[in-house]
């Protein structure tokens, strides 16, 4: 071992592992965080994307998290490697599909990983018992230590009284009587804690950090899957469920509707891999075609796009329509009225 | 010291940061590097991933919806 105990923490923005680093930082031991990237994380993209999320804070609160501790960050790009976890769950999904077991003992796995190769001593996490529904249980935590392989090198500061001493512990590198009892939903402790330590500034990210969580999300994937017949994904994929109204007005087909100018702006890089329409006589949304169409879908779809512009009221719309192949063509539609939209289509 | 380039054009946050450290690594002491982006949140990430893990911005540039910041490698 090392002569000053090592550590890393898995950071992920939020107030628990700040703290849980916070622990093990004030007890001399190096500490460093580590961030894993799968593309399902809600930090910056939205921000990025949105007119109206311009005025937000663009700050990666990982990163942000990281400077006001002094430590160092590794963001790590995991995003090949945790499609197996969310396509086969071992410990299978939560309220939607956030497969938030196996999630926690591949980042554990990962961290394991890191520290072998970088000459670590142990693996600290912000986690609590009893604070999330399926990975944060008295009897779930034991099955991440195992699963992951850190078994006892991996500590939980945050409620290690509760649970069964750990090797940081036993070899003095962190003393045992300073760790904490926290247990259950309520966030007092975290922020009573956060008081102690100074800290006034924290992401409350509602729900969580991941858009495998969100109800909408889990909705569009599902969909997703659905129509390629088998669940598998790409990154453009998965950002893609992040961006615009996802409407499926017959099953071989949907739209991607831009719900703003910034929106439309990230939609326009996906052209080159879509039919993608967008009116002409009025202003309106880029919508992306997904799907195999006909003539009759297009023109659906075109009266769907003009719905969403600021022809809606018109007699009628001008419709850019460009396909894969051949020339852009114009479609002079009517746009759908309130009542021939259908609430079905709406993923 | 030897000047190399960057493109992370496209990429949404953390990506920039991600491809940005990634390159650093193979870099050595005192060189620079110039990181093209398209996603705003790079003006930030960027140089707050530099200042933890001590490198230095040595310049931003933003036109053309083109971002570009340009650091010098720490020891």
């Amino acid at each position: 071992m090392s002569i000053t105990p090592k550590a890393v923490v898995l950071i992920s923005g939020g107030l628990d592992s700040m703290l849980a680093a916070k622990v093990v930082l004030d007890q001399g031991v190096h500490v460093e965080g580590i961030n894993f990237f799968t593309g399902f994380c809600v930090e910056g993209h939205t921000h990025a994307i949105r007119n109206q999320d311009h005025k937000k804070p663009k700050r990666n609160n990982a990163l942000w998290v990281a400077e006001q501790l002094g430590i160092k960050l590794h963001i790590v790009d995991v995003i090949e490697q945790y499609k197996d976890v969310v396509i086969n769950p071992k410990h299978g999904y939560g309220a939607n599909l956030n497969p938030c077991l196996d999630c926690k003992s591949f980042m554990v796995r990962k961290a394991k990983e890191w520290i072998e190769a970088h000459g670590f001593d142990f693996i600290v996490t912000g986690e609590v018992i009893g604070q999330r529904p399926m990975s944060q249980r008295r009897d779930t935590m034991p099955v991440i230590a195992q699963e992951s392989g850190a078994d006892d090198r991996l500590l939980r500061p945050l409620c290690a009284k509760l649970l069964p001493e750990t090797l940081p512990e036993r070899e003095g590198w962190v003393n045992r009587d300073a760790l904490y009892d926290f247990n259950g939903r309520s966030r007092k402790p975290q922020i009573a804690l956060a008081e102690q330590f100074g800290i006034e500034d924290y992401a409350q990210p509602a729900g969580g950090c991941c858009f495998l969580t969100d109800e909408k999300y889990s909705d569009k994937l599902r969909d997703l899957w659905v129509s390629q017949g088998e669940k598998r994904y790409e990154i453009d994929d998965i950002m893609l469920l992040k961006v615009g109204r996802h409407l499926r007005p017959r099953p071989h087909f949907k739209l991607i509707i831009g719900r703003d100018d910034g929106e439309n702006n990230y939609l326009k890089g996906y052209r080159h891999r879509f039919t993608y329409m967008y009116g002409t006589s009025h202003n309106g949304p880029l919508v992306l075609v997904e799907g195999q169409t006909n003539d009759s879908d297009l023109e659906l779809a075109a009266r769907i796009t003009a719905r969403f512009g600021q022809g809606r009221d018109a007699d009628n719309v001008r419709i850019e329509v460009v396909e894969q192949t051949g020339d852009p063509r114009n479609f002079k539609v009517v746009p759908l009225t309130r009542n021939e939209m259908q609430e079905a289509w709406y993923i | 010291m030897s000047h190399h380039k960057l493109d992370a054009t496209n990429l949404l946050c953390p990506m920039p940061v991600i491809r940005t450290q990634d390159r650093v690594a193979e870099l050595a002491s005192g060189d620079i590097l110039e990181i093209h982006c398209t996603d705003p949140g790079a003006l930030h990430d960027i140089p707050t991933w530099c200042r933890i893990n001590g490198h230095r911005v040595v310049g931003t540039q933003q036109a053309n919806n083109e971002i570009i910041v340009t650091l010098r490698v720490g020891s």
